[in-house]
């Protein structure tokens, strides 16, 4: 059986000291590990960006595809080996700026896989312009009077979207983020996780501080149901959307790949590549 | 007798033009003629002008015809539009309710048939379109009885009476124009054809079919005009063979999608036209970086932005062959014909993983959408070669931290290639400058051997590629060589035929592989020439600049060129190179 020490191999991350990504990274090895996967057993697909160089920090298979591009190439790999674990990740501009897109049709498809934000509301690699996530009136280079956009509310727009796993978490939350992504990755279905991975160099206000402060524990919420969609979204407006925990879960949809119509139960790379004579002249007569 | 003919029918978008056509055409394809159709249409549903013209033969054909000997017309409009197109003795066949009228300097013969009035005797107008078909066949001398297999396949489901009124109809349709005529009925016949089975379809069809056959068991793709029929097949398809599409919300990730899934090992594809393919920029130039296979169709049609959506063009060449940004290897791949389009189809699997590339198979969208005559497609042409990808090794355990050498630099380029999966075998992909393991290095001497081993794995292709230049060139000095691609190869071959029996040598090359160029093979056949005309249907040349790039010889090529969105005839080709020669 692996343990979390199989999932590391030795490259030295490009992080910065202190930044929110390594706890998302020792969380995923130690989730990995304890659902039972070797490292063969899991794909991670990243993005681009600070978040997206994760896949190359894990010892498992990796892909660090292109910029916003994260889910498609992740779902392309599941649907063509349904017996990989896949994880996607990257940062909040990857996931709900330039590949907004696919973030919204990954959650409406639900294939089974799961998607792990590391969200610091900021552009840390490009060297800090606003993110959509950045809130009303933050001060970057690329808004130097404050951003006078909306944030994109991700829970919400997650759960509208008809998502069957939502959660957040914090990248300080080291055992709840760790337990988040064991029941993502069990989860039949796509699951997003979106954890807030504070950025030390460029973002200012949303420190460890502020999270420590501001983040409600879904935990210390008396009585809340995370089956009912209904006051998953009122909980969520209450909040603005500063809760942690699993916000959201629908066991009872089926995935993507168990609703394909002829769809076939062992991984698609193993099926045959030929085709049968009469078979094939069945497909010549049908023009004919 | 005549050896072959040309039969339009037109109307107004959604009044039953395509399924007119449909039946005529497969039944005379059943009869053994050979085919050729190419629709008029525009991207609206219902409404405006549509036609189908399609020629028929007892020899193959692969191009429209210059003129039109029967016109079937269901509104003024379509002889307005279309009447010029008729040669003398030429016959129309119009709609009596409309009062169609024939220009009076027009030498052709009306015959106004009461197609609507006749179809509503019968039950419903919708049959109009029978008593046209029935109406042709009495110009033809055909036996409306030769209608009947096809009229029970696609009616037999809604009941014998259904069959029966719409057998009606065509023999109500016939026996009208043949009493109107008081016996001078003006008779097109047709030389009997061979009788054998053929196959009658569309390009589109063909390299789908060649897709399935090749092993391809996953397709991500977005609707696009003229590329879609491709997605439709394979939605039919796949799920017999276990595998599936899936329409995804944009071509960036279809293209993306179909990345994941052929690094994780299934034969995957997306098909696309213009606009589709600009936006799969960069995705191409990932497969190309993390030298994952990917196969992409490009069905060009009129560009650029939305352009003419469904009319005919080749403008993406150089977009296709040097498209993304940076240097990769990339092949392009260019059937001539619809056979081609299925063997290309398979071969463009088998080299996207033979050489770890993208690969484009790049049609038009008269290959693709024009309906014709084939041979049946062959069995024996489908072979599956995954180069080095070896789906279940056993390999040495891995130390601490040492990954798989999936971008080993070898002698020819080309890794080994193991699936996320195996065992022993982890390895990092990224689109990233990387090391032999896939980790990113920004090492310059790492970042040279990495991009001299990934361009040099296509050196070889043009030579073990099969036919990169077709070629029908007896001559040894002809006084022209014409070179094209794709599908004007037919009215090349016409306008040839046509130049020879003026006494004018002509040799004809079309180039299949387009990118790497074939310049050793294509080179010979330029300089036995004393003039080369590129026949292409773009504004810039640029399969001439190509040629002139690999081959050289500039002051002896010169191009015809044709961009209006209709593809050329036969005639056009031939008048505008004697204006050349």
């Amino acid at each position: 059986m692996a343990t979390f020490k199989d999932f590391r191999n030795k490259v030295k991350p490009n992080w910065c000291p202190g930044c929110g990504d390594f706890s998302v990274q020792a969380s995923i090895q130690r989730a990995a590990a304890n659902v039972g996967l070797e490292p063969e057993d899991l794909a991670v697909i990243s993005g681009i960006g600070c978040s997206g160089r994760i896949s190359g920090y894990i010892n498992s298979y990796g892909f660090h595809g292109i910029h916003g591009r994260v889910l498609p190439i992740a779902q392309g790999v599941k649907m063509a080996n349904r017996n990989l674990k896949v994880i996607a990740s990257g940062g909040d501009g990857d996931g709900f700026a330039i590949g907004m897109g696919h973030t919204i049709h990954a959650i409406r498809r639900n294939l089974d896989i799961t998607y792990i934000v590391m969200d610091n509301q900021i552009y840390g690699l490009t060297k800090g312009q606003t993110s959509p996530r950045s809130e009303m009136g933050f001060k970057t280079k690329s808004t130097p009077e404050g951003s006078i956009e909306s944030a994109v509310n991700v829970m919400e727009m997650a759960l509208s979207a008809g998502a069957t796993f939502v959660a957040q978490s914090f990248s300080s939350d080291l055992k709840e983020l760790t337990s988040l992504i064991e029941q993502g990755i069990e989860h039949e279905g796509f699951s997003l996780i979106n954890v807030f991975s504070p950025c030390v160099t460029y973002n200012k206000v949303n420190t460890y501080d502020w999270f420590k402060e501001n983040l409600v524990s879904l935990d210390d919420i008396e009585g809340y149901d995370n089956s009912n969609r209904s006051k998953a979204m009122s909980t969520l407006m209450e909040h603005n959307s500063l809760v942690k925990g699993l916000i959201y879960q629908n066991k009872t949809q089926k995935s993507y790949q168990d609703l394909i119509h002829g769809y076939d139960e062992n991984p698609l790379k193993d099926s045959d590549l030929k085709i049968e004579e009469e078979k094939f002249n069945e497909l010549i007569a049908e023009f004919m | 007798m005549a050896e072959q003919l040309s039969w339009k029918v037109g109307g107004q978008q959604g009044e039953g033009i395509e399924s007119t056509g449909e039946i005529f055409a497969i039944t005379l394809n059943r009869l053994g003629y050979y085919l050729y159709g190419y629709r008029h249409f525009s991207s609206r549903i219902k409404g405006g002008h549509t036609n189908n013209k399609i020629r028929v033969s007892t020899s193959q054909v692969r191009s429209i015809s210059d003129d039109l000997d029967i016109l079937v017309a269901f509104d003024q409009e379509t002889i307005d539009i279309n009447v010029h197109e008729l040669h003398s003795n030429g016959i129309v066949l119009a709609d009596a309710k409309f009062n169609p009228t024939v220009p009076e300097d027009k030498d052709v013969t009306l015959y106004a048939v009461p197609f609507t009035e006749i179809a509503t005797e019968l039950g419903t107008s919708l049959m109009k379109n029978m008593v046209a078909v029935g109406a042709s066949s009495a110009i033809m001398n055909l036996d409306p009885e030769a209608f009947r297999e096809v009229v029970e396949e696609i009616f037999s489901r809604k009941g014998q009476q259904v069959v029966d009124k719409n057998m009606q109809a065509i023999e109500k349709g016939a026996a009208y124009v043949k009493n109107q005529s008081n016996g001078s009925l003006m008779q097109m016949e047709l030389a009997k054809a061979d009788g054998k089975k053929r196959m009658f379809m569309i390009g589109n069809d063909a390299i789908a079919m060649g897709f399935l056959a090749g092993g391809c068991r996953f397709m991500a793709a977005y609707p696009i005009t003229p590329a879609s029929e491709i997605m439709e097949y394979m939605i039919k398809k796949l799920p017999d063979l276990g595998g599936t599409v899936i329409q995804t919300e944009d071509e960036i990730a279809a293209a993306t999608m179909a990345i994941g899934a052929n690094y994780a090992g299934v034969r995957t594809i997306t098909a696309s036209a213009g606009p589709g393919l600009s936006l799969m920029m960069e995705s191409i130039g990932l497969a190309g970086i993390t030298e994952t296979p990917l196969v992409i169709v490009d069905t060009q049609r009129g560009g650029p932005s939305t352009g003419l959506p469904t009319k005919q063009e080749q403008s993406d060449l150089m977009a296709m062959i040097y498209g993304t940004h940076g240097e990769i290897p990339k092949v392009v791949i260019a059937p001539s014909t619809v056979q081609e389009a299925f063997s290309d189809a398979i071969e463009a699997l088998n080299i996207a993983e033979e050489y770890q590339v993208p690969v484009i198979l790049l049609s038009d969208l008269q290959l693709s959408l024009g309906k014709q005559t084939v041979e049946p497609l062959a069995y024996e042409q489908i072979q599956v070669r995954r180069g080095k990808l070896d789906e279940n090794p056993e390999l040495p355990e891995l130390g601490k931290g040492e990954y798989f050498k999936r971008y080993e630099v070898t002698k020819d380029g080309i890794s080994p290639r193991i699936l996320p999966g195996t065992k022993n075998g982890i390895f990092h992909v990224t689109g990233v400058e990387h090391d032999e393991t896939g980790k990113p290095s920004e090492l310059a001497s790492n970042r040279k051997a990495q991009m001299d081993k990934r361009l040099r794995k296509l050196a070889k292709l043009p030579e073990v590629f099969d036919t990169p230049v077709y070629s029908d060139a007896i001559h040894e000095h002809p006084d022209v060589l014409f070179v094209g691609f794709i599908s004007t190869r037919g009215a090349i071959e016409e306008a040839k035929a046509r130049l020879e029996e003026e006494g004018i040598q002509v040799n004809h090359a079309h180039v299949r592989l387009i990118h790497p160029f074939p310049g050793d093979e294509l080179k010979p056949l330029v300089e036995r020439a004393k003039k080369v005309i590129v026949v292409e249907n773009n504004a810039t040349a640029q399969l001439a600049n190509i040629i002139k790039m690999n081959v050289g010889n500039h002051d002896k090529i010169t191009s015809i060129l044709k961009y209006d969105g209709t593809p050329f005839l036969p005639g056009e080709i031939h008048e505008r190179s004697k204006e050349l020669l």
